[in-house]
């Protein structure tokens, strides 16, 4: 056969030929352009025209960022030392507003030597949330605690306050001691999760230490009567009696034990800190405040609301239905006039319901409903074979719900409800509107009517809108990080 | 029944308010600290600093009114007020004045049940104007837009104006003076109406003064004052002649800096009993006898807190047109103190 190919063709390649590049217009940055932008006369008009608005957009607006004087005491100043750098006729960004009202932007009207104690606060939230957040140690979590610890120490050091490195060793401490005794990552550092809550609002507020640990300890109170109860009589009788017991501590013991230890320690510097009045608040602070203590509450009410909206007691049913209907049925702004004024002629004159407060309360409850809702459609969407599953290994209500349900109805849910507590944060702003000071209006308003630096416009809005941006995209980051954590469908 | 037991609880709550705000003195005595509502931030009337220290006209009357009444101009609490939650905040206690730049009208006054206690300053709206706009008068706005803040009573007496005129406008809504400011600049708007000394200081701080104008006509009255609760007059005279101890103390030549020496006595009487070495004024409105020297004292006399504020040695520049003493052809005139 070789022989008969061998004469009868002239010639037979041997070897293969390397392939050749595909023609310019099928490869590379082309191809990419020809597939993505120009893929026919609709989509080059659009990129065309896209490619323009940017152009415009930069040319107008790059020159004015790029122009931006940082060193200046007034919007006078900043024009004048724009138009010796950049000559006459350009346009620049004043930026000194944010640099010389930067501790307003921060932290509103806080007593300015008190610094420490926001700043303190938040530091220790990301400690607080870190057990939460995560569920296994990693590398970058010790070196994000390493960080924090030394920005504790610098807060300890610039503002001589030994608070926040006393707070940071009992806080190694008794994690230590938790860790020793065999109890690991998160778990040992969940019990400052559960302490946080009280520390924050001493730290912000000020105040008597005592307050907020008798606070707590209502709920220690409410858990022991629950165990013995519910050891007694069930469930829910002992969820009952737990409830009434924590009620009755806060009522009749709490306020005496805190002014009774009170009187006992003094005011002296670890069990007092000078008190801050709410309407010193203001800036991030305010809007951290407020946004964090909804997001905090909103989601176990919503679980709570959602469980009942399904449950087949009418009451509670009707209960749910309600409160989520209503709240949903009410834009938020007139749940904050509600807060601000009509209280005011309800409470009995004299009281100082903290305008704070009312508003975190208005929030939550605003949240509350939404992500009830969010939680439903989880619920919802879970097989019925899920909850037989559960009734048929013998699981009560609440075993099931916790071990078997929740967990499936909030991985489906998390998408909605961080777009929930994404909302809640920048609903903060709305406060405004019942005279707080937030970043975006408040603060900036303020800020503006100073002679100094009226007529600055566009500055404040997006500095504090690029602030916004960082905090919501990283809540919409870490979700989708917890998503494909969680995904167990498509391993 | 239970309609009955509800109303009575209502009717309840609202007697209880009406007999607590009775007594604002003795409250805000007990308290050690004045609480007045201000501006959450208006050019020249009240602005914190980069301290958060509150400043400006209308706070030097909380000032004022705190020296009188608790010896310390620096025992005041600010609260930042709304357009809207100045009256709720007013009449539900959680203030003991209001310092607001606050037109004085008939409604305020008689229907929502408040007590203003003088004008602290005579404002009007005005328009402006870029220059090349050719317009030398607000009758030649025929047909014009205008960028007008909503929900004030700038817009109505802006409608009265044109119709009163036989004049037509296109009004653009803006909801803040700085929104206002940059729709102006922006040219979505041929003239930018607001209180005449609003207009000042927005013109003050342009880039390009020189090439807008304030048209001369003034179109409303905007009697500006401090205002407290109905049912309270004690607290009401303090308010009024705390502001008219200001006024007077222009017109007498006693300011911030010959205050205590002038309280030595003078030779004039009228002097010595707001200064309280003569006879006892304080006594009849609840105070002690060097109310009004020390109300003095804190940011100095009328004139003296108009110069540091609002004057023309700050960038705002305003001329003090009606609000000079009556014997400078202005409106201040206060009632004699004896």
């Amino acid at each position: 056969m070789s022989d008969l190919h061998a004469n009868s063709a002239l010639f037979v390649r041997k070897e293969m030929l390397p392939p050749s590049d595909p023609p310019a217009l099928e490869s590379g940055a082309i191809k990419w352009l020809r597939e993505n932008l120009f893929s026919g006369w609709l989509n080059s008009t659009l990129t065309v025209l896209g490619l323009a608005a940017i152009f415009f957009v930069l040319k107008l607006g790059l020159p004015w960022f790029l122009h931006g004087v940082w060193n200046a005491n007034s919007l006078g100043e900043c024009r004048e030392i724009i138009a010796a750098t950049w000559g006459e006729d350009a346009h620049g960004a004043c930026w000194a507003v944010i640099r010389e009202r930067w501790n307003q932007f921060m932290f509103g009207f806080y007593p300015r030597e008190l610094y420490w104690r926001p700043v303190l606060a938040l530091l220790l939230l990301m400690v607080a949330l870190a057990p939460v957040l995560f569920s296994e140690k990693s590398n970058k979590l010790w070196i994000a605690g390493g960080v924090i610890a030394v920005l504790i120490l610098w807060l300890s050091v610039s503002y001589g306050q030994w608070i926040p490195v006393g707070i940071l060793v009992l806080l190694a401490a008794i994690t230590g001691y938790l860790g020793s005794r065999g109890v690991h990552w998160p778990v040992n550092l969940l019990w400052f999760t559960g302490v946080y809550t009280g520390l924050a609002f001493w730290l912000l507020w000020g105040g008597t230490i005592w307050l907020p640990v008798v606070a707590l300890l209502g709920f220690v109170v409410g858990w022991i009567a629950f165990r013995f109860a519910s050891n007694a009589v069930g469930t829910i009788v002992g969820a009952g009696a737990g409830a009434i017991a924590a009620i009755l501590w806060w009522y009749f013991a709490a306020g005496a034990l805190s002014d009774t230890l009170t009187g006992l320690t003094g005011r002296t510097q670890p069990f007092w800190l000078r008190g801050v009045d709410s309407d010193e608040f203001g800036g991030f602070v305010l809007a951290f405040t407020i946004g964090i203590a909804g997001i905090a509450i909103s989601l176990p009410m919503g679980i709570i609301l959602a469980l009942g909206r399904r449950s087949d007691m009418p009451l509670v049913k009707a209960i749910c239905v309600g409160f989520i209907e209503f709240i949903r049925g009410v834009p938020l702004i007139t749940l904050l006039f509600v807060a601000s004024l009509l209280l005011n002629y309800f409470l009995p004159p004299g009281t100082n319901f903290d305008i704070i407060l009312r508003v975190i309360i208005m929030v939550t409850l605003f949240s509350a409903a939404y992500i009830a809702e969010v939680i439903r459609g989880g619920l919802a969407a879970l097989p019925r074979g899920q909850y037989e599953a559960a009734d048929a290994l013998g699981l009560d209500y609440w075993k099931a719900q916790r071990l078997i349900i929740m967990p499936q109805a909030l991985k489906i849910s998390i998408p909605g409800i961080v777009s929930s507590f994404i909302g809640l944060f920048k609903d903060t702003t709305l406060v405004v509107f019942v005279a707080l000071l937030d970043p975006l209006k408040g603060i900036t308003d303020a800020v503006r009517a100073a002679i100094e630096w009226k007529g600055v416009y566009w500055e404040p809005y997006i500095f504090v809108g690029a602030i916004f941006f960082i905090v919501c995209f990283s809540m919409s980051r870490y979700a989708m990080y917890l998503e494909n954590k969680l995904k167990r469908e498509h391993r | 029944m239970k309609k009955s037991v509800f109303l009575g609880t209502l009717a309840a709550s609202a007697l209880l308010a009406g007999f607590a705000s009775a007594a604002t003195l003795d409250d805000v005595k007990a308290r050690g600290e004045l609480i007045c509502g201000v501006n959450t931030g208006l050019t020249g009337f009240a602005a914190p600093d980069a301290n958060g220290n509150w400043q400006g006209f209308d706070v030097a009357i909380c000032k004022a009114v705190a020296a009188a009444v608790l010896g310390d101009a620096s025992k005041v609490k600010y609260v930042p007020t709304t357009g809207e939650t100045r009256f709720t905040a007013l009449a539900s206690g959680e203030i003991d004045m209001l310092a607001r730049n606050t037109t004085w009208t008939f409604s305020r006054d008689a229907d929502l049940k408040f007590t203003f206690t003088g004008v602290n300053y005579y404002d009007g709206q005005g328009f402006m104007v870029k220059k090349d706009l050719g317009v030398s008068s607000a009758k030649e706005l025929d047909g014009a837009t205008v960028c007008i803040q909503t929900g004030t009573t700038t817009e109505l007496n802006l409608a009265d104006f044109f119709k009163v005129n036989n004049m037509s406008y296109q009004p653009v809504a803006i909801q803040t003076n700085a929104e206002g400011e940059q729709q102006y600049l922006a040219g979505a708007c041929d003239a930018y109406t607001t209180d005449a000394s609003g207009l000042a200081a927005t013109r003050a701080v342009f880039a390009d003064p020189e090439n807008h104008i304030i048209l001369p006509e003034i179109i409303s009255k905007e009697p500006l004052g401090p205002l407290v609760r109905h049912g309270d007059d004690q607290w009401a005279d303090i308010n009024r002649w705390v502001l008219n101890a200001l006024i007077a103390a222009e017109e007498f030549g006693v300011t911030s800096a010959n205050v205590e020496e002038l309280s030595k006595g003078t030779e004039n009487p009228e002097v010595n009993r707001i200064l309280g070495t003569e006879g006892d004024l304080g006594a009849m409105i609840g105070l002690d006898k060097e109310w009004g020297k020390r109300a003095i004292a804190a940011e100095g006399n009328y004139g003296e807190i108009f110069a540091k504020y609002l004057g023309e040695s700050t960038p705002i520049g305003l001329a003090r047109g009606l609000n000079a003493q009556w014997t400078q052809g202005g409106l201040l005139y206060t009632p004699p103190f004896r």
